[in-house]
């Protein structure tokens, strides 16, 4: 455009109101990793400071589990503890799971959907879109039930099935994809005796790396941060997953305050992951969640 | 399999496809939201065998002052906290469609949105903590008075709405840019050419042209809002004074601490109905909002 290159009376608000933004949305971050650093005796003497007065990495020993109880009580903990490491872990594996299966499973729904005109498509197309309509909450105590009438509380099966079988997102997403790939391969592949499989590993899923990538991208912000169910089904601390670990270590407060350094040690490690996945794939998690509201 | 016709081969494959997808939407979809009505019939709590009770769970609902504090509550949140948020999503994506294509910017400014609830929810704490706080230092800096945030009845809600806004304006900011890149160039320009100033290109090109994103984002997150939970779970935990239980905290203490699944289902029944309706009326709205630009 050429009309903005100039420093226009709007062009100056523009620029306000981007860094005002910038700085409300990084300072908080930032200000968190400093407390993090902050040994506890002076988290109120430092608390107007932007750097710690004698930085500690007593914090990050703390949720590590490099101190003992002991220990970390004389550093001013809580005596709460959080195993970081393990909940870390099993953020990945649930996240992972749900991801990769769900990803896979409704990509074959997507495509038979789009392509294969098969008895009763119509209405069940129509019903996974509208299971997008459910709150959550509505199927949570039956799901709970299920889960524990199964005896899959404490497991990490009862905490992915919700999610890693189907999303009705992630189906019309798809379906819409395939719908607009051109017919032409696959009929051709169809006349020379190949069959849906086939034509679906063979030419429609290679075609499709970049919309499954959309859909994996988003299955994985939103899963990285489930909370309720995995806080439903996860009790024991060695199932936690990330944010249901972070809660409990801030509510587990034995001595009344809040453990704040190890707290915000533990948010900043469990920010880093988003980081990097931002540092390296930041154009594609811009885009995918662009492509959301695209529609 | 030449002993099948071309239109049984394809129900055969039809639902060889979607076979896991199917399972998953019957056994945690269907089922469970058929259940949730059965169970909403009953006074159940998990351990004892469900005793039918008929509607008297609705009926104890329709009279209970916490349920209708739990949905005005939920409102009321959704009120603090769309328009704000929509409002500021919109100008930070005018900004940066004017400004700049950085990737770095962009990534910033979605940041928050790509953190839990949780973890946003404990940042906040820490910022908004009445005594070691820097909201209140540099509320003090500034020669105000100190205030308590999540811990007063009175800015408890008011509080997790400003985070969850922090959370999510950089979201309604993508999404509104992707949007306004979908509006051509020459519009502004030509409108330019004809002397009309930026604020009025603003109202009569680029509003107009939104509207579809505009739609999608209020309807989404006036549905994702109302539904409010995980902020209020780790801040608040629904007090001070019950001034933040919204329903879906109800609901889920009602399930999960009470353990009264008969009456927590025949809530979320209800809250389902609330929202359905809200949906459907949304998406007949939608429906005659197509872009002026088809």
């Amino acid at each position: 455009m050429i009309l903005i290159k100039k420093m226009t009376p709007a062009r100056c608000v523009a620029w306000l109101v981007l860094i005002t933004m910038l700085v409300v949305t990084l300072f908080p971050l930032l200000f968190v990793a400093k407390t993090s650093f902050v040994p506890a005796g002076e988290l109120y003497t430092t608390s107007t400071q932007l750097l710690p007065d004698n930085p500690t990495l007593s914090n990050y020993k703390k949720i590590f589990g490099l101190l003992s109880t002991e220990e970390s009580i004389a550093a001013g903990g809580s005596g709460a503890n959080i195993n970081i490491t393990t909940s870390m872990i099993n953020s990945v594996i649930f996240t992972g799971i749900i991801v990769i299966v769900q990803t896979f499973n409704c990509a074959l729904a997507a495509y038979a959907f789009a392509r294969i005109p098969f008895y009763g498509s119509k209405l069940l197309f129509g019903a996974f879109v509208a299971s997008m309509m459910i709150p959550s909450v509505v199927t949570l105590i039956p799901n709970f039930v299920l889960m524990r009438d199964l005896g899959l509380l404490n497991s990490m099966l009862g905490m992915v099935a919700p999610f890693f079988l189907m999303h009705g997102f992630a189906v019309f997403f798809l379906r819409q994809f395939f719908i607009s790939l051109p017919k032409d391969i696959e009929e051709a592949a169809q006349l020379d005796g190949a069959n849906s499989f086939m034509i679906f590993f063979k030419i429609a899923l290679p075609l499709s790396w970049a919309p499954l990538m959309t859909v994996a991208t988003l299955t994985t912000i939103n899963m990285w941060n489930e909370f309720l169910w995995p806080f439903l089904i996860a009790t024991d601390d060695s199932m936690k997953t990330l944010p249901v670990a972070l809660q409990s270590f801030k509510s587990q407060t034995p001595q009344g305050q809040p453990d704040w350094g190890g707290l915000m040690a533990a948010t900043v490690v469990a920010t880093i992951p988003t980081i990097i996945m931002l540092f390296f794939f930041g154009r594609r998690i811009v885009e995918s969640v662009q492509f959301t509201g695209g529609k | 399999m030449p002993f099948m016709s071309r239109k049984m081969k394809n129900s055969l494959f039809g639902y060889l496809f979607i076979f896991p997808a199917l399972i998953g939407f019957l056994l945690f979809y269907a089922w469970p939201a058929g259940r949730a009505v059965g169970i909403s019939f009953t006074d159940w709590n998990l351990l004892s065998e469900p005793y039918y009770v008929g509607l008297d769970n609705y009926v104890d609902m329709l009279e209970d002052d916490q349920f209708w504090n739990g949905l005005k509550l939920s409102a009321y949140y959704v009120l603090l906290n769309i328009p704000l948020q929509v409002m500021l999503g919109l100008f930070l994506a005018v900004a940066m469609d004017r400004l700049t294509k950085s990737l770095f910017v962009k990534a910033a400014i979605l940041l928050p949105y790509l953190l839990s609830n949780v973890l946003v929810a404990l940042v906040w704490l820490w910022m908004l903590d009445p005594i070691l706080g820097i909201v209140n230092s540099l509320v003090s800096f500034f020669g105000l008075t100190p205030q308590a945030y999540l811990g007063d009845p009175d800015q408890a809600l008011v509080s997790v709405a400003a985070i969850n806004i922090w959370r999510h304006m950089g979201l309604c900011a993508m999404l509104f840019l992707a949007g306004l890149q979908t509006i051509p160039k020459y519009l502004y320009e030509s409108a330019s050419l004809e002397g009309v100033t930026e604020f009025q290109m603003f109202r009569k090109i680029t509003l107009p042209l939104l509207r579809p994103v505009m739609v999608f984002v209020l309807v989404t997150s006036v549905t994702g809002s109302f539904q409010i939970f995980d902020t209020i779970a780790v801040t608040t935990a629904g007090g001070p004074l019950d001034s933040t239980r919204v329903i879906v905290y109800y609901i889920v203490q009602n399930a999960f601490s009470f353990y009264k699944m008969g009456y927590a289902s025949a809530m979320s029944v209800t809250l389902c109905m609330i929202m359905l309706a809200y949906t459907l009326l949304q998406m007949h709205i939608m429906r005659a909002s197509e872009s002026d630009l088809n």
